[in-house]
């Protein structure tokens, strides 16, 4: 089946399978890299990327549910001069990553979150974080992250 | 997972059509759908989307009844029920975690009858109807036990249908791993009388406490409670705890519920 979509800004397309997931079409044809496969088993939310604005797990989406749809990935995260948006440079400044194998999941929940919710509480980041693991368990450093990008005046224009 | 066939109709006739060919399955947001097909529980010929038709996601009050299209997310119920009905989008903003909020629906919810699914409790406590392509099915009759309803081979549900209780309020124990409830109740308090609606704890899915609800009925008020107990018999019993455990906080989230209403 052809499915063509916006990621990232950019249109894309391919030639797919009924069954091929949205994260295989972003890994395997577009070589998209940064989202990341856990669990396949949509617990751990390391391939949380955004569909339409919304935060989605995308082993659990159809790459054909994805026909039309704009799609946001870690790779579409950076400041277009290729500077770290303020929740990645948080994260860094943060220590919010060990291993870094959950952080594509974690950056793209915390900018969903942040998108509604300029500034969350911290019982509110670490409720909306229900849906990411972090097998390193660097959940202190995670929220602290997300609530120093929350206090950054620049958040809410992004 | 096995391939299929995929299938995007925009109206619902077009969906009840593509369902009728041999062994085509509906597919809502897919978050329960899709991980067991992964594991070959499911291996359907055809995959038919309810995801893109536009008559089936929206979010209506209309005088005092709250209409929900079968093919709305939770997200969406919980951002748009919050005026109208706070109780029911309280429980759709609890439903999984954020990302499973933005693709599974009302729809794919009721249809799938998880015995500890959220929305069963919801729509059974408010005596909703459930609207599908070809009837009207009401919350008492549609339930029919684990994983079991009143649907008929590719009936679909267009609508839900929610009279708004005067007041109402859903009290969930989580089972933090899964973000399912380990058991939760929904208690609303009717103008004619008050219906308490359990979930998670029972084999045969989702059920109405009548006992509580023939006491909260003539006294809404906890010590109304005193005494009562859900029978453990019936009830489910796994690891995560017991079939006494699970009849306890049965009681406990009830009582829970009607302090916070009244």
């Amino acid at each position: 089946m052809d499915v063509s979509m916006t990621v990232n800004g950019r249109p894309a397309s391919g030639k797919v399978e009924g069954r091929t997931l949205l994260v295989h079409f972003l890994r395997d044809d577009l070589h998209l890299t940064g989202t990341h496969v856990g669990c396949d088993t949509s617990q751990c939310g390391a391939c949380v990327v955004h569909m339409d604005g919304r935060p989605v797990k995308a082993c659990s989406v159809l790459a054909v549910e994805a026909e039309g749809a704009e799609i946001l990935t870690i790779e579409g995260m950076a400041n277009p001069d290729g500077s770290l948006s303020v929740i990645q440079q948080a994260f860094q400044d943060h220590h919010g990553l060990q291993c870094g194998f959950c952080t594509p999941g974690m950056v793209m929940s915390a900018a969903a979150l942040l998108k509604d919710d300029p500034h969350p509480d911290e019982r509110t980041i670490r409720d909306y974080l229900d849906g990411n693991i972090c097998r390193c368990t660097g959940y202190h450093n995670i929220v602290k992250a997300i609530l120093a990008a929350s206090e950054n005046a620049s958040i809410a224009a992004q | 997972m096995h391939d299929f066939d995929f299938v995007r109709p925009q109206t619902v006739s077009d969906a009840v059509r593509a369902l009728a060919t041999p062994d085509a399955q509906a597919l809502s947001g897919g978050q329960t759908l899709l991980p067991a097909m992964k594991v070959r529980l499911a291996a359907p010929a055809v995959l038919v989307s309810l995801m893109h038709i536009p008559d089936m996601v929206f979010v209506r009050a209309d005088g005092d009844v709250l209409r929900v299209g079968g093919a709305t997310t939770h997200a969406q119920v919980a951002r748009e029920a919050a005026g109208a009905y706070p109780a029911l989008a309280s429980l759709a903003a609890r439903i999984g975690d954020p990302a499973v909020r933005s693709r599974g629906t009302i729809g794919g919810s009721l249809a799938n009858n998880d015995p500890s699914a959220c929305y069963p409790a919801g729509v059974l406590a408010s005596n909703a109807t459930i609207v599908t392509d070809r009837r009207e099915i009401g919350a008492d009759d549609f339930f029919q036990g684990m994983f079991t309803t009143a649907l008929e081979e590719g009936e679909i549900v267009v609508e839900v249908r929610f009279p708004i209780p005067d007041a109402a309020r859903y009290e969930k124990f989580i089972q933090p791993a899964s973000r399912f409830p380990l058991t939760a109740a929904f208690v609303a308090r009717h103008s004619g009388g008050a219906r308490v609606a359990i979930t998670g704890a029972s084999e045969s899915g989702v059920f109405r406490w009548h006992e509580a609800e023939v006491a909260l009925t003539s006294d809404f008020a906890v010590q109304a409670l005193d005494g009562l107990a859900v029978d453990a018999d019936g009830m489910i019993a796994d690891l995560h705890g017991s079939s006494a455990y699970r009849a306890h906080l049965a009681g406990v989230m009830t009582r829970r519920a009607v302090a916070a209403i009244v």
